[in-house]
């Protein structure tokens, strides 16, 4: 199967698209994000999460809850895969202006091209931008 | 986000507070005789498939910082104790009305924040 025909395959079988695009810490918006992909996951919706801009950083590995004491949303990722939520896709651009790899980050995902990310636009699923 | 305490509950010896809705104010206070006070007054008696089932949970929590919601919480039980027990319906028999709730209350987790 072509990488396309893998994402063309996605797209079919989700209900919903959640787009992080802030880096964890700063704000809520990230654990805002993530709420709502478990809230949806919870009620049996197909979640994908797609991490464009500085949403890429929410996925580094080694991130710690800091002197705050806060939660940080590190953990969240993790859990991820326990609410089935196993579609990630991350923009490829998006890493490279921030020197990142794949390997940088704590979870498995489908690095997004332009072609990608077209296609996701063109499916139209109900997306929520945090 | 600062929860206030609205009642108390001796266990052995000491005040332990409780939230309005029974959960623990402070998750350090628990204690496995913490948790059969708490099962002790909804009539609940807890037998070693009780225990496994709340160390699944004390375990989840550890590691996500949360308390699941039921989907997620039947896939950690399986994953730790086998397909046959990681099913809704084994659950809801052990801790029946929702499993998902009670047994994040009876763990001393806070009240699980996507739980329907």
């Amino acid at each position: 199967m072509t990488p396309s025909q893998s994402l063309a395959q996605d797209l079919a079988e989700l209900d919903l698209i959640v787009v992080l695009r802030h880096a964890p810490h700063g704000s809520q918006w990230v654990r805002e994000g993530l709420d709502v992909a478990l809230v949806a996951a919870a009620f049996g919706k197909r979640v994908a999460l797609l991490f464009q801009g500085d949403g890429v950083l929410s996925l580094l590995t080694g991130q710690q809850a800091g002197p705050l004491g806060q939660k940080g949303t590190h953990p969240q990722m993790a859990m991820l895969e326990m609410y089935d939520i196993e579609t990630l896709w991350v923009s490829g651009s998006a890493l490279a202006q921030r020197g990142l790899m794949p390997d940088d980050l704590m979870l498995p995902v489908r690095v997004m091209d332009v072609e990608d990310c077209r296609a996701v636009a063109h499916a139209q699923l109900p997306t929520l931008v945090f | 986000m600062t929860t206030t305490a609205a009642r108390t509950l001796v266990v052995e010896g000491r005040e332990i507070e409780l939230d309005p809705e029974g959960y623990l104010v402070s998750l350090d206070e628990w204690s496995p005789a913490v948790a059969e006070a708490l099962a002790a007054e909804e009539s609940r008696t807890l037998t070693p498939a009780h225990w496994e089932v709340l160390e699944v949970l004390r375990d989840f929590y550890r590691r996500f910082e949360m308390a699941p919601a039921m989907r997620p919480l039947v896939k950690a039980v399986k994953q730790s104790l086998g397909d046959e027990k990681g099913s809704s319906i084994y659950l809801m028999r052990l801790f029946p009305e929702s499993p998902a709730k009670v047994t994040a209350r009876l763990a001393g987790l806070p009240k699980p924040t996507n739980c329907l």
